[in-house]
């Protein structure tokens, strides 16, 4: 029988992966964002599991809420890397200094 | 085993393989493709859980926005990705260190979580019952009433999301030739014209 701990180490073990390609692609912001929005996905099978095995629809709203943070993060993001590759010709985010920060 | 169970661990191990092949791929635009089989594996898991309208949300959202947008930037943006792979090996120890780290402490949460007693009679908004109303109607009974609210603020979100995109790849070349409606329209076409009388032989001069 599948319970809510199934669920719960399947969203672990997929932020976990997250935050491993963050780690391993250092360079590549593009594959950065993608695991950005696999760690907003594993926070949202978190939110709908318990929303299902509680029977608290609250859960569930605030899903669409990560949805829609991850969507216009996404969309900004993505902006911002195309305005950057506009300006320097690359998208490697090692050399990002510009700002001197 | 039933086969809401089987279908449990097709989707899980899908989502975790689909998931790690993201961040390995040599190709961007098969990370992004790997990126859709495991939003698709997640919203399968979301119909297991009986979430349906967030599965389909799922869907519509992620897959038809937002992958449809990395892959057009993944496309249109002319990157040598093999210069951007080079160091993928000296990261990876560093990188699985801390993602073992991570999971063994989430497993010592895990082995010591229980729920409380208390816990159910803590729910802002009990799951109705199927009969009296199924999911997409529950959930829109909920949002358009205690969290009207923070649904505007979402669409606000959304809107500035937007403007801000728009703003940020906005550009105004100046090489090319445009339509001047105002200069257009107010030209008069006895000015614009000039008739000359040529003498034959002789040219304007």
């Amino acid at each position: 029988m599948v319970g809510l701990e199934h669920y719960l180490t399947v969203a672990a073990a997929l932020f976990v992966i997250g935050i491993f390609g963050i780690f391993l692609n250092r360079k590549n912001i593009i594959i950065i964002l993608m695991s950005i929005e696999l760690m907003l996905l594993a926070v949202n099978i978190n939110l709908v599991a318990f929303s299902s095995f509680l029977g608290d629809l609250v859960g569930q709203v605030f899903t669409m809420f990560i949805l829609t943070v991850a969507a216009a993060e996404a969309a900004i993001g993505l902006a911002i890397l195309v305005c950057f590759f506009r300006n320097r010709g690359t998208i490697d985010v090692e050399d990002v200094n510009v700002m001197k920060g | 085993m039933g086969i809401a169970d089987i279908t449990f661990y097709a989707f899980a191990i899908t989502l975790l393989g689909a998931g790690f092949l993201v961040t390995i791929a040599r190709n961007p635009v098969h990370s992004v493709l790997w990126l859709i089989l495991s939003f698709i594996s997640a919203a399968g898991m979301f119909v297991l859980l009986g979430a349906e309208f967030m599965a389909m949300l799922l869907i519509i959202v992620y897959v038809g926005a937002v992958a449809v947008l990395f892959l057009f930037v993944v496309m249109m943006l002319d990157v040598d990705f093999a210069a951007l792979k080079g160091e993928m090996a000296r990261y990876f120890p560093v990188g699985a260190i801390v993602g073992l780290v991570l999971l063994m402490q989430m497993g010592l949460l895990f082995g010591t979580w229980q729920e409380a007693e208390a816990a159910r009679d803590l729910r802002q908004a009990p799951t109705p019952d199927l009969a009296e109303a199924h999911n997409t109607k529950a959930l829109g009974m909920i949002l358009y009433d205690q969290y009207f609210l923070a649904f505007q603020v979402a669409g606000l979100i959304l809107l500035v999301a937007m403007v801000g995109a728009i703003v940020l790849t906005l550009r105004h070349r100046k090489d090319i030739k445009r339509q001047d409606v105002v200069a257009q329209m107010h030209r008069d076409p006895a000015k614009a014209m000039e008739l000359k009388d040529v003498k034959p032989g002789q040219g304007l001069g």
